[in-house]
């Protein structure tokens, strides 16, 4: 377990009822009397989340259409992402010729962390090598983080 | 009545209906009177506060062209930083240059022509989303000014509507009555006389 992606994300648990087991007429497979009643579903791990989005985003032929529904769908999670998956999500604006839609995903994380202001310094720090392969400036660079 | 369509219940109600529309009773046509609705309705606030001048101060796009939900429209969301469209769809030579440039490495490109670029793709950068109007100024102001308004009212309401004030409220007539409420014990236990130190002849 990364505990930094722990740091980002909060604990998703699919549970379906209290401590109740003796009103419950659904089976109860552990039999003592505090044991909580979850949800057989596996539950996708950090890492796997991870992965999948850098997959996601690490297509060769990815299109406009993917880079934005993907990154609206990402911006939805109650999350900041991972520097792996914003790297992915640079580097397809790269091969998408995009420029304003990388300074756009920086603006957005910033904006994802809230009152959290020690999230996005670290992403930058993370993203610095990448962000100077590819020549893209961050929005403090540009002067575009103050109004 | 043997064929008749309605239960007697149905007249009935119908009946009582009718005698409440507009047509049977003075009053209630004047109150839903075409021209007094109208104007009701052009009111006083609403179209003020919702006019295109005033939302326009408050930094409100009011542009028409942005109001047909049939076509893909760019927006300027916190939630969805990749909009459908980008902001400016019709571009010039220059922009279309500067897009060509942007094909190659980004690293030669200026921070003018990257500020540039940000712009065509996208109206309001992040911090102009988050910015706050000034419209509660007018809100409140239209409010005091409301309020002093109907404080006008009342003061005038007071002076020129209301005539003196009973006899039996002037200081000299309360005096007395006072007095008689304590020669009467009025409520001795737990009220009135009960305040009354009648040994010292004064109010506890």
């Amino acid at each position: 377990f990364s505990p930094v992606g722990k740091m980002f994300r909060p604990v998703v648990r699919l549970s379906t009822s209290g401590v109740r087991s003796l009103t419950r007429t659904r089976p109860c497979y552990s039999a003592p009397l505090a044991s909580r009643c979850y949800s057989h579903a596996k539950v996708e791990t950090d890492e796997e989340f991870d992965a999948r989005w850098v997959t996601y985003f690490s297509k060769p032929d990815i299109d406009a259409w993917e880079l934005k529904k993907g990154m609206n769908t990402l911006i939805g999670y109650d999350l900041v992402p991972e520097p792996k998956i914003l790297d992915s999500a640079l580097r397809a604006c790269r091969r998408l010729n995009d420029l304003a839609s990388a300074i756009r995903i920086l603006e957005a994380v910033k904006d994802k962390s809230g009152p959290h202001k020690d999230i996005y310094p670290y992403l930058i720090q993370e993203l610095q090598p990448t962000l100077i392969e590819l020549g893209i400036s961050t929005p403090e660079d540009l002067g575009m983080d103050i109004l | 009545m043997i064929n008749c369509p309605y239960t007697p219940i149905e007249i009935a109600r119908r009946h009582i209906g009718q005698t409440e529309r507009a047509e049977y009773n003075p009053y209630l046509k004047m109150l839903t009177s075409r021209a007094l609705v109208r104007g009701l309705k052009s009111g006083f606030w609403r179209p003020l506060s919702s006019t295109s001048s005033v939302q326009a101060a408050h930094g409100k796009d009011m542009s028409p062209d942005v109001l047909d939900p049939s076509v893909q429209q760019y927006n300027n969301r916190l939630d969805t930083p990749l909009s459908d469209v980008p902001f400016v769809r019709n571009l010039n030579s220059e922009q279309r240059q500067l897009k060509e440039k942007e094909k190659g490495p980004w690293t030669k490109l200026t921070k003018e022509e990257k500020i540039a670029l940000y712009r065509l793709t996208h109206e309001l950068t992040y911090p102009e989303m988050r910015r706050g109007s000034s419209e509660w100024k007018t809100v409140l102001g239209g409010v005091f000014i409301f309020l002093g308004f109907s404080g006008m009212l009342v003061w005038w309401q007071r002076i020129f509507v209301f005539g003196e004030v009973p006899h039996t409220l002037s200081d000299e007539w309360v005096e007395k009555q006072t007095q008689r409420m304590i020669d009467m014990r009025i409520n001795p236990v737990g009220g009135f006389a009960y305040h009354w130190d009648y040994v010292k002849k004064q109010w506890k």
